[in-house]
């Protein structure tokens, strides 16, 4: 499993509700239903991993979270996770608030757009990154808002919306994110893994 | 009509069952068959629900008619529904015209077919009656139901009617009520039939005739129903029927007319006026939330069962957007509920064809289901 789903799967106590948003294939549905006992529920754009989410007994409702998200209750789920998903949406802003509606919790994490590679790609060579973490070019990439971990720290300041839990993740270590070593974080952290609401 | 109705496996329901409009009936058949074995764990049982002109011959050789069964595509050996593991029942509709209990069967106070003396029948009935047929088979709790376009909507009653009878449910293209185009089609269908003179109120079987002509058009108006505008033209286009050029007449002298002409014509040697009339007003009269009084929270309160909604994206008889609202009620309910919705030209009618990315959804899910349903049997 990826380091990420990890690091996520750790913030969530046992046989809690939760809504993956963009869930992908499944993996992390399937990991926190088995390891867990997590009552999991994904929304999926893509048909291909709806279909493979179904094969696996996996409840899934392919839709799309930009537009579909009213569909679920306010309240209905204890967490509300979107993984590597916040920046590719027309309106990041109004997800987050229907994230927020729906979930008691919720779980966001980023590609850091502040990570010292991405920087130095644009500082030094003058192009859009390319990296691990996004691996699109200009032309082809899905994300239409990229921010970095401090943008998203301070967007929740002004919003008002409680962080309980802010985590940096590279490949192999990831550490708690506060005011104090937001710049450090920012600089060196790939992902950035938020725990709001 | 002039099929054999020997082979027709029957029950004869004993127990009174109180319909929707007041009136109670008991001691009357309900016809039904059966595929693939039921094994000694009972844990394989899929009860299939029909459509508006089905029957309870899903798969093989329909033994009346000697067609395909109405749903070969998706049931039988290494199938979708896989007869070698699964035990598919299915029952004809009561209002139907297989065998069980409907307009055409004599009344026996006055050894007279019914015609319009049958009382009129909702969905539920039909799924009240159908429940006692798994009494019969001694069947506690299946593994699946399924069901496409009314037979979605029996799907939904059952559910609702007999909660967790069933581990998992797949309605495919249908709604949680029925809306007032498809009001309308039925309607057309309807008064096709009762404007043919030889309907006569109702009366025509004791004359031992059927209004073909009203009741072939109602199946024309069905069928164009079930096509989608795209399909229809890639289908038929401006293609002409065995000729060059047009005959400056009335006859069939498009494909698409002869197309109807044929699906009407042989239809109305398997299937009977009444029981269109019958069976039209019950999906009518289909609204779930009326019940639960206007709430589809309550309705689906406590749902263990596991449902995958399907929908298909040209069908503009039961729309992708009427099965999401299914989804949406059972989400509000906390329901556990999957949704596909499959990309296809074949309209309304591609749950009954050959539709790749659909059977593989739907093989996918209860395949899986069978897993989980045999986990849980075991703890």
């Amino acid at each position: 499993m990826k380091k990420e789903f990890k690091v996520i799967a750790d913030l969530l106590p046992k046989n809690v509700r939760v809504l993956d948003v963009g869930c992908g294939d499944g993996s992390l549905m399937n990991h926190l239903i088995k390891e867990k006992n997590i009552k999991a529920r994904g929304l999926e754009l893509e048909k291909e991993n709806v279909q493979k989410c179904i094969y696996k007994g996996l409840p899934v409702i392919e839709g799309n979270a930009e537009t579909e998200l009213h569909q679920f209750p306010d309240q209905s789920f204890d967490y509300v996770v979107l993984s590597q998903t916040l920046q590719a949406f027309y309106n990041p802003e109004k997800v987050l608030k229907e994230l927020l509606r729906i979930g008691k919790s919720v779980i966001i994490s980023i590609p850091n757009f502040g990570y010292w590679k991405v920087r130095t790609s644009l500082l030094f060579f003058g192009k859009m990154p390319v990296t691990k973490t996004l691996p699109n070019s200009w032309y082809n990439t899905p994300n239409l808002h990229m921010c970095t971990i401090k943008d998203l720290f301070h967007f929740c300041i002004e919003k008002k919306i409680k962080i309980k839990k802010a985590i940096g993740v590279n490949e192999n270590s990831m550490s708690e994110i506060n005011k104090n070593n937001l710049e450090i974080k920012n600089f060196f952290s790939k992902l950035g893994v938020f725990l709001i609401g | 009509m002039n099929y054999k109705f020997e082979d027709i496996k029957k029950i004869n329901v004993s127990k009174p069952l109180r319909l929707d409009c007041g009136k109670t009936i008991k001691d009357f058949p309900l016809a039904y068959e059966t595929y693939g074995k039921l094994n000694v764990e009972k844990d394989n049982a899929i009860l299939v629900f029909h459509a508006l002109t089905g029957d309870q011959f899903v798969s093989e050789t329909n033994p009346v008619t000697k067609k395909e069964g109405w749903w070969s595509s998706a049931v039988g050996p290494d199938k979708a529904i896989d007869t070698n593991k699964y035990f598919v029942i299915c029952a004809n509709v009561i209002g139907g015209c297989m065998g069980s209990w409907g307009p055409k069967e004599k009344n026996k106070k006055t050894n007279e077919p019914y015609g319009l003396n049958f009382p009129v029948i909702t969905i539920r009935d039909m799924v009240k009656a159908q429940e006692t047929l798994l009494d019969h088979l001694g069947i506690k709790k299946l593994l699946c139901t399924t069901g496409g376009s009314m037979g979605g909507m029996q799907l939904l009653e059952f559910c609702t009617t007999f909660p967790n009878r069933t581990f998992s449910a797949v309605p495919i293209a249908c709604s949680l009520s029925h809306s007032a185009q498809n009001i309308a089609l039925n309607e057309l269908a309807r008064q096709a039939i009762m404007a043919d003179p030889v309907w006569d109120n109702g009366k025509y079987l004791q004359k031992k005739i059927q209004p073909k002509n009203g009741l072939a058009v109602a199946r024309m108006v069905g069928h164009i129903s079930y096509l989608s505008e795209k399909g229809m033209q890639e289908k038929f286009g401006r293609k002409l029927q065995e000729k060059t050029d047009y005959e400056f007449s009335f006859d069939a002298d498009f494909q698409v007319e002869s197309y109807l002409r044929h699906q009407g014509y042989t239809f109305v040697e398997r299937f009977d006026a009444n029981s269109i009339l019958y069976i039209t007003r019950a999906m009518d009269y289909f609204d779930l939330s009326k019940k639960f009084k206007g709430g589809l929270v309550e309705a689906f309160r406590d749902q263990k069962t596991k449902y995958l909604v399907i929908s298909f994206s040209s069908d503009w008889l039961y729309t992708t957007k009427e099965n999401k609202d299914i989804v949406i009620a059972l989400n509000a309910s906390d329901a556990d509920v999957s949704f596909s919705e499959i990309n296809t030209d074949k309209g309304h009618d591609s749950f009954l064809v050959n539709e790749p990315e659909f059977l593989k959804t739907l093989k996918g899910f209860i395949d899986s289901m069978h897993t989980k349903f045999k986990n849980e049997k075991r703890i």
